[in-house]
C-alpha cells in the first residue's frame, strides 16, 4: 500500500496527464457518438423499417472483441487517437442507439395522435412530445455508452493514443502492481463518476409529470 | 355543418371501411355515429380532419371542400377528443390546455385567460389544477381537460371518439351530463362516435346508425325508437335498450296516459292501468296482440302500442314530466 501511494507521488504528472488524455478520449467519443446515434436513432423510429438493419449492424460491432477491433483498424488508419477514437465511438453507438430507438417508439401512441388531431406538425411532435417523453431512456443509454468507453479507453494505449491505459501497461511490462493499480484506480473512479454525473443529469430530464 | 358526398374508404389493404357514404351533420347539433366495432364510425369521423383521405367522394364544411385545404390548419381550427385521452403526462395540465393556443400564436395573455375560464367551465379550478400533471388526476378529471384542451382553440366543429368509454361507469354518466350542458352553452357542431346506444339516446340530438360501411338510418333518437328503419337498427336499439330502463320499467301504465294517444288498429290486450311497464312489454310479447286497452275497471283509459311504450321510456328520459 505504502508503495502505491509512493509511486502515486513519484508518477504525479505523468498518471495527471494519462488521466485527462483519458477524460478526452472517452469525451469526446462519447459526444460523437452521440452526434450521430441520437439522429439516427430518431430516424430509425420514424422510418421503422430500417431499424432491425441499422441496429444489427451496431450489434455486430460491439461483439467484435475490443483489442481486436483496435487492431484492425491500426492497418487502415495507423497509430495516434484519432484509430482510438474511432473504435471507441463504434462501442458508444449501439447503447445509444437502442434506447433512442426504444425510448421514441414507446411513447404512448394516443399522445401522438392527440397530438397529430390537433394539428401538430412531425417536427412539433417530435421535439414537443416524442423526445421530452424519450428522454429518460436516451439518458440511460448515454450514460451506458460512457461507462464502456471510460473502460475500452485504456486500450488506447495499444494503439498509441495514450490514457491510463498507459500507465496499467507500463505497470504491467514492470511487474510493477502500484503502477497498474495506479492506472487502474483513476479509471474506476472517472466511470463511477462519469455515471453518478449522469444519473443526475438523468433524473433531472425526466419530465416532471412522469415521476410520481 | 359538415357534408360527406358519397365518401368511399378503401384501405391498402382492401378492406372497404366506408361505401359510398352521403351524410350531413348539421350545425350546432350534436351528432353521434354509432354502431358496431369495424363498422366505420371512427374512418368516418377521422376524415373530418384529414386524419384519414376518402378514396373516392368528397367532404366539404360549411360547403367548402376540405380536399384542397392544409391538413395541419385544418386540425387546428377543430376541436379533437380521443378515447384513451391522449393528454401530454409530460405537460402541465395549463401546457395541456393551451396547446392549440399556442400552436395558433395567440397572445401569451389571452391564452392564459382561455385556459383559466376552460378550466372552470368543467368545475377543476384553475389554480389549483394548472399547474399539475395530468397523472395526478383522476380518469374523469383527465377526460375534462381532454375535452377542454380540444375546446381551446373556439373551433367551430369538435370530433369525440368515444371519449368517455374508457371511464368508470359514474364518471362516464357525470361527463355525459356535462357535455349535455355545455353544448347548451357552447353550441357546436359536434360528431361523437360511440358504440354505446344509450350514450347516445342520452346526449345526441340526432343519431347515425352504422353497419359494415354503410349507414342505416340518420334520425333523432325519438325517432330512431319509435321507427327503427330495418331490424338491425330494432335489434341495435331495441331490447337490450328497454330492458335496461329498469326504474321505467317498473313505473304503472297510467301514468303515461296523457302521451298514449294511439287508435288501436287490430285486436287489443285488455289490461289493468296498475300493470307495470315491463309487464306490459312481455304480455304484448306473449300474447301476439299489437295494442294494450289500459282500462280503469270498466272505462277505457288508453291503447298503447309497444313503440308508444318506447316513447314514453325517451320522454322520461328526456326528463319531461309524465
Amino acid at each position: 500500500m505504502r508503495n502505491f501511494f509512493d509511486t502515486l507521488v513519484s508518477r504525479q504528472d505523468m498518471i495527471q496527464d494519462a488521466f485527462l488524455e483519458h477524460i478526452y478520449l472517452s469525451f469526446v467519443a462519447v459526444a460523437i457518438g452521440i452526434a450521430i446515434a441520437l439522429p439516427t436513432g430518431i430516424i430509425i423510429a420514424r422510418y421503422r423499417r430500417y431499424a432491425e438493419p441499422v441496429i444489427g449492424v451496431t450489434a455486430i460491432f460491439q461483439t467484435i472483441p475490443s483489442l481486436a477491433l483496435f487492431g484492425f483498424l491500426v492497418p487502415i488508419l495507423g497509430i495516434g487517437s484519432p484509430t482510438a477514437l474511432i473504435a471507441l465511438i463504434i462501442y458508444a453507438l449501439l447503447p445509444i442507439l437502442r434506447n433512442t430507438y426504444t425510448g421514441i417508439t414507446g411513447v404512448d401512441g394516443s399522445t401522438i395522435e392527440a397530438g397529430r388531431g390537433m394539428g401538430m406538425t412531425r417536427t412539433q411532435i417530435l421535439r414537443q412530445i416524442e423526445l421530452p417523453l424519450a428522454l429518460p431512456f436516451i439518458m440511460a443509454g448515454i450514460r451506458t455508452a460512457t461507462v464502456l468507453t471510460v473502460g475500452i479507453a485504456t486500450l488506447a494505449t495499444f494503439v498509441g493514443a495514450g490514457g491510463l491505459g498507459d500507465i496499467i501497461y507500463r505497470g504491467l511490462q514492470s511487474y510493477n502492481n502500484a503502477l497498474v493499480l495506479a492506472g487502474a484506480l483513476p479509471v474506476a473512479l472517472l466511470a463511477i463518476g462519469f455515471d453518478l454525473i449522469l444519473k443526475w443529469i438523468e433524473k433531472r430530464a425526466t419530465p416532471k409529470g412522469l415521476k410520481n | 355543418m359538415i357534408r360527406f358526398e358519397q365518401v368511399t374508404k378503401r384501405f391498402q389493404d382492401g378492406t372497404e371501411a366506408l361505401k359510398d357514404v352521403s351524410v350531413v351533420f348539421p350545425t350546432h347539433k350534436l351528432t353521434a355515429v354509432i354502431g358496431p366495432s369495424g363498422c366505420g364510425k371512427t374512418t368516418l369521423m377521422r376524415m373530418v380532419n384529414k386524419l384519414e383521405t376518402p378514396t373516392a367522394g368528397d367532404i366539404f364544411i360549411d360547403e367548402k371542400s376540405i380536399t384542397g385545404l392544409d391538413e395541419v390548419q385544418l386540425r387546428r381550427s377543430i376541436g379533437y377528443v380521443i378515447q384513451r385521452i391522449g393528454l401530454f403526462p409530460h405537460m402541465t395540465i395549463e401546457d395541456n390546455v393551451s396547446l392549440v393556443p399556442r400552436l395558433l400564436e395567440w397572445p401569451k395573455d389571452r391564452t392564459a385567460k382561455r385556459v383559466e375560464e376552460l378550466l372552470e367551465l368543467v368545475g377543476l379550478e384553475p389554480e389549483i389544477y394548472k399547474e399539475r400533471y395530468p397523472l395526478e388526476l383522476s380518469g374523469g378529471q383527465q377526460q375534462r381537460v381532454g375535452v377542454v384542451r380540444a375546446l381551446a382553440g373556439n373551433p367551430n366543429i369538435i370530433l369525440m371518439d368515444e371519449p368517455f368509454s374508457a371511464l368508470d361507469p359514474i364518471s362516464r354518466e357525470q361527463l355525459q351530463d356535462d357535455l349535455r350542458n355545455l353544448q347548451q352553452e357552447i353550441q357546436k357542431t359536434i360528431v361523437f362516435v360511440t358504440h354505446d346506444m344509450d350514450e347516445a339516446l342520452k346526449i345526441a340530438d340526432r343519431v347515425v346508425v352504422m353497419r359494415d360501411g354503410k349507414i342505416e338510418q340518420v334520425g333523432s333518437p325519438q325517432e330512431l325508437i319509435s321507427e327503427p328503419a330495418n331490424e338491425f337498427v330494432r335489434s341495435f336499439i331495441g331490447p337490450s335498450r328497454i330492458n335496461r330502463q329498469r326504474s321505467f320499467g317498473e313505473r304503472k301504465l297510467k301514468e303515461f296516459i296523457s302521451i298514449f294517444t294511439g287508435e288501436p288498429m287490430g285486436d287489443a290486450l285488455q289490461v289493468s292501468g296498475e300493470t307495470k311497464i315491463d309487464d306490459a312489454f312481455s304480455k304484448l310479447e306473449t300474447s301476439g296482440h299489437s295494442y294494450l286497452r289500459i282500462v280503469d275497471g270498466d272505462r277505457i283509459l288508453a291503447y298503447a302500442s309497444d313503440r308508444d311504450l318506447v316513447k314514453a321510456a325517451l320522454r322520461k328520459e328526456e326528463g319531461e314530466k309524465v
